[in-house]
């Protein structure tokens, strides 16, 4: 790939590049004259009428170049050879002039008879069948119960969606709630098709009954709870939150939801100290690391990570400190691990990286234990740029030989390098390595003895 | 029609493929202003508003906020709405949501087919995907009855159709019944098309699932192919600037490496631009007048592919930077042993340090997904787990995107007793699909089970490998997923092909819950020209991914076929998985 690239830039002076083939587009990339980019025009100019159209025109035509926009639009025709009709969606202005295509093109206006219903004796199934061909058909003639279930199934069977729903609101204007639920609770097409409806018009009462009627208690719930994505005021959401606790969810959602109140909770807590001590100036850590966001409404690994950044050391007691939000929920040691491993490490604090994974046995050794597999360890050390002999140490305690290997070999801790070689008794490894470490350094000397020793 | 002067609301959706097919001179025909639908316009001075829009309840919404506020305020102007792409019993949306002004006139575009390329047509629907599989709403099957009409009016008729799939059969009973009632121009016309094969999504999501390898395919899943065009950032153009390219058969460059397993395309890449150098280097030694023609002939050309070759060599390394950075390897491992069956505990803690490192919210889901559908549900003790560390790595309100994943059986949790099944597929064999249909029903929501393992072994769709599987001269479509799995879609459609049925398939079509069909029309049975019988029309209810795509070329190319694609949209699994999350309103 690299070969490729430097002979097509080395091209680059001959193909001098002239852009005279190229078309204008805009700031955000799209060619000028463009439907999307038009729009945008349209919008930013009705919202700065001070900043003239000019101006964002010529910033954008100096900055931008696109490719010459090709062909845009296909026609199957070139599929089958010898055909010279053209299909219908060659271009906007072709389906409106060719009248070979009116067929399909846009029936702009229709005859006005069209609209009205002029006769009223059709069947249910003709009347299903007018609106699926977009005819409008007045169903108030469908009376009795009877008549209304029949359109319905008529409807159903007759597999569009927006007749079934059209016929619903019919029959949702002028049947009694319960006599509906209790015909849609035997057909399941239909329902799905009202449940829908009443989701994407917000008819959340309605919806909820029809939900309790059928007994889906836990859609009742998460229909409820879905409310707090359209909350902005974190006090209200925190409210709205508390009060969907008691909702009917599963005992284990019913935990998750517990939760996300806690967190909210405590990160409306914590949010407003951490404001106060950013703008107080007075915090060391605040004033190196300006917080680029606030922490509400983060996910609790994010929160965890935020802590561990910024409170590590606070005492349990606190509900800042990470070990408060380790125990209030129940974190795992995998994952408690994993973060503060980040975030300490983003910090460049190696000391506390060692402290994660040092144990003490009941002899007093210390020994290095981690949840996680080492090469993990490393790996996330190693993306915030660790120090060779903060890195090594950690290679060393790859159980994977191979692995290990690799990834000494990679980061260039030569003396894992050399040492696993030794364990091994591979003389000819070690000699081959002899070449990648700097002549005469204290790693070519370690290997001339190993070697020489053997 | 709607003489004078006029702003122009259009949908946001809409743009992009009415940048395909039409510029703003063409729209802007006595437009005085255009507006995104979503923008209030603050003043506007306009007599008449005319909305370009889908026919959703949302934008119904914003109209009859527009309108209503014009009412109050006093202001009388003409509204006209056109629906695309169709006007759907509007009387039943208007008569809940439209004050009931004399000045609202409707109307409709029949857009159904967007041609992105030589042999791929979008109906550019991405909601069909929830709306249907999720929301259990046939409101788009009456948009792909009328497109298959279209096509057929354009074509001829099909002389033989195939499917599988609830809505496969919906959309085809639908639009049989609207071609019987036109008798239209298509009778007597001779078939272009031979066949037509009709799949809902649901019938393989694994495949929609898998991290995509041809180069197609992962320029989507890295960069997102809109209406068949991409946005190169700085980072592949090696400037500061973007550039919009328009990614199809014309473009020399890509359409030889677009079907290509990655690994391949590099040694393309170096091969093209070697001969680009030696082209340029002919020009030494040329005298004027060669040098003339040299330069009015073939310079544009080379610049061009000069141009082109840049641009995808940047995209290459650019890809390469992203799927180093986040372990694309061990991934790829991960997912291969999914797919076999193998290691599901090492897979399943890989999934597990892959949420509880954040590495990416979709990517998470994804695999999930894979494992729950490659292992007919999840144990319910992985389930839980998996769900607790996932909610609390991305955030609680992934409750809701949990809830729905199991209502569309991507992610499912094991029932403890699996006795349920048992009956459930034993009386599913009894009686008729629509019995079973309505048990099924009974029994759980709208999941279905997945069965993928007996359908693998079935189909043969993990190639057994003697040696190293050779990408560069791939010998079945498995080279689409790096030699490990054969796209189930894809060989459904080859089996069937192969058999002129489903005759022999029969376990198969069980495991895949049924809905199977298979229909030649009578008129055109008796003198089927030989050319379009080699033409099919695949038809993907849900969407449809580069790399079927590529991995049905690959198979025309074999055996002698020619696929057209017509799908409600292109699809992968980031956008399958983004529409199981909920959004504010």
């Amino acid at each position: 790939l690299k070969e490729s690239k430097r002979a097509v830039n080395s091209l680059r002076d001959i193909v001098d590049d002239d852009d005279d083939d190229l078309e204008k587009v805009s700031w955000s990339g799209e060619p000028v004259g463009s439907i999307s980019w038009s729009i945008k025009e349209t919008a930013s100019s009705s919202a700065s009428s001070l900043e003239g159209r000019d101006s964002s025109l010529q910033k954008g035509s100096s900055s931008y170049t696109a490719f010459p926009k090709q062909a845009s639009s296909y026609s199957l025709s070139s599929l089958f050879k010898g055909r010279n009709r053209l299909p219908s969606f060659q271009s906007l202005s072709d389906a409106l002039s060719d009248p070979g295509v009116k067929n399909y093109a846009p029936e702009l206006r229709r005859p006005k008879a069209e609209y009205k219903d002029y006769s009223s004796d059709w069947s249910p199934k003709d009347t299903v069948r007018r609106m699926q061909r977009g005819k409008v058909c007045s169903l108030e003639r469908f009376r009795s119960l009877q008549d209304k279930l029949v359109l319905l199934d008529e409807a159903v069977a007759g597999h569009d969606g927006n007749v079934i729903t059209a016929v619903l609101i019919f029959l949702k204007r002028t049947l009694r709630k319960e006599i509906l639920f209790r015909e849609l609770e035997v057909r399941q097409v239909a329902l799905c098709h009202l449940i829908h409806f009443l989701k994407e018009t917000g008819e959340q009462k309605l919806l909820l009954d029809l939900l309790r009627f059928l007994d889906r208690t836990e859609e009742v719930a998460l229909s409820q709870y879905r409310e707090h994505l359209n909350i902005q005021d974190v006090e209200k959401r925190r409210e709205f939150l508390k009060g969907c606790i008691g909702l009917p969810f599963s005992a284990e959602d019913t935990a998750h939801i517990q939760d996300h109140y806690t967190l909210l909770e405590r990160q409306i807590i914590i949010e407003a100290n951490d404001r106060h001590l950013e703008t107080a100036g007075q915090s060391e850590i605040f004033r190196k690391y300006p917080r680029k966001a606030s922490i509400l409404n983060m996910p609790l690994v994010t929160t965890l990570f935020y802590s561990c950044f910024y409170h590590y050391t606070e005492a349990e007691g606190t509900f800042s400190s990470p070990s408060n939000l380790k125990k209030t929920f129940k974190i795992p040691d995998k994952q408690y691990v994993l973060t503060a491993l980040a975030a300490r490490a983003k910090l460049r604090a190696w000391n506390d990286v060692d402290a994660l994974f040092t144990t003490k046995n009941w002899l007093g050794y210390t020994k290095k234990k981690a949840p996680i597999g080492f090469h993990r360890v490393v790996e996330i050390l190693q993306r915030n740029n660790a120090p060779v002999q903060v890195l090594q140490d950690y290679v060393r305690l790859v159980e994977d030989v191979e692995t290990r290997l690799n990834l000494a070999t990679k980061y260039k801790c030569h003396d894992v390098v050399i040492d696993t070689y030794r364990d091994l008794k591979d003389r000819i490894q070690l000699a081959a390595y002899r070449c990648k470490v700097e002549r005469g350094s204290a790693e070519e000397e370690k290997i001339d003895s190993i070697l020489n020793n053997t | 029609q709607l003489p004078g002067k006029k702003d122009l609301f259009i949908e946001a959706d809409l743009m992009s493929p009415l940048d395909r097919i039409a510029n703003v001179s063409i729209l802007k025909h006595e437009v005085d202003k255009l507006y995104k639908v979503e923008n209030r316009p603050s003043t506007s001075t306009s007599d008449q508003f005319c909305f370009l829009v889908r026919p959703r309840i949302k934008t119904m919404k914003y109209i009859a906020d527009i309108v209503n506020a014009d009412k109050m305020a006093g202001r009388s102007r003409k509204y006209k709405i056109i629906f695309s792409p169709q006007k759907v019993s509007l009387a039943a949306f208007s008569y809940q949501l439209l004050p009931s002004v004399p000045n609202v006139t409707c109307d409709e575009w029949s857009f159904y087919l967007l041609p992105l390329d030589d042999d791929i047509i979008s109906m550019e629907l991405p909601e069909f995907f929830r709306d249907y599989f999720l929301e259990g709403d046939h409101r788009w099957i009456n948009s792909v009855a009328r497109a298959l009409q279209l096509l057929n009016s354009l074509y001829g008729p099909f002389s033989k159709a195939y499917g599988i799939g609830r809505c496969a059969k919906m959309s085809y009973e639908l639009w049989r019944d609207l071609e019987e009632e036109s008798e239209g121009d298509s009778q007597g016309r001779k078939p272009e098309i031979g066949n037509i094969f009709l799949m809902d999504r649901d019938t393989d999501y694994v495949t929609a699932l898998c991290s995509q390898v041809v180069y197609e395919g992962l320029v989507d899943d890295t960069f997102r192919i809109k209406c068949g065009s991409v946005d190169f950032g700085p980072e592949v153009t090696s400037s500061d600037k973007s550039i919009k390219v328009l990614l199809n058969s014309q473009d020399k460059v890509f359409s030889q490496i677009r079907n290509e397993h990655f690994s391949s395309v590099f040694g393309f890449l170096s091969q093209k631009s070697r001969n680009l150098q030696a082209q340029y280097d002919r020009r030494r030694g040329m005298d004027i007048k060669q040098m003339k023609n040299f330069v009015s002939q073939e310079l544009k050309g080379l610049k061009q592919e000069h141009r082109l070759l840049s641009l995808h060599i940047g995209a290459c390394e650019s890809i390469m930077k992203k799927k180093t950075k986040q372990d694309f390897q061990e991934m790829i491992k991960t997912e291969h042993s999914l797919l076999e069956g193998f290691d599901i505990r090492e897979s399943t803690s890989f999934i597990e340090e892959h949420i509880d490192r954040q590495v990416s919210p979709i990517e998470s889901l994804r695999l999930m997904c894979l494992l729950s559908i490659t292992e007919n549900g999840l144990i319910p003790k992985d389930y839980r787990s998996l769900k607790t560390q996932y909610l609390q790595s991305y955030g609680p309100e992934h409750l809701l995107t949990f809830h729905n994943l199991k209502r569309i059986g991507l992610l499912t949790e094991q029932s403890p007793g699996e006795t349920l099944t048992a009956v459930e597929s034993k009386v599913s064999k009894l009686v008729t699909d629509r019995a079973a249909g309505k048990i099924t029903d009974a029994f759980n929501s709208l999941a279905r089970k997945s069965n993928f393992r007996g359908i693998s072994k079935k189909l043969g769709l993990i190639p057994r490998v003697d040696g190293e599987y050779d990408l560069k001269m791939p010998r079945d479509m498995a080279y689409v997923f790096s030699g490990a799995y054969v796209p189930l879609s894809c060989k459904i459609i080859e089996q069937v092909l192969e058999r002129k049925s489903w005759l022999g398939l029969e376990e198969v079509v069980r495991l895949l819950n049924g809905n199977e069909f298979s229909v030649t029309e009578s008129a055109v049975e008796d003198s089927p020209a030989w050319e379009s019988q080699r033409i099919i029309l695949a038809v993907f209810l849900g969407g449809c991914t580069f790399s079927e795509i590529a991995a049905l070329r690959f198979l025309g190319k074999e055996k002698g076929y020619k696929f057209i694609f017509l799908t409600t949209a292109i699809t992968n699994s980031a956008r399958m998985l983004e529409a199981m999350i909920e959004t504010k309103a």
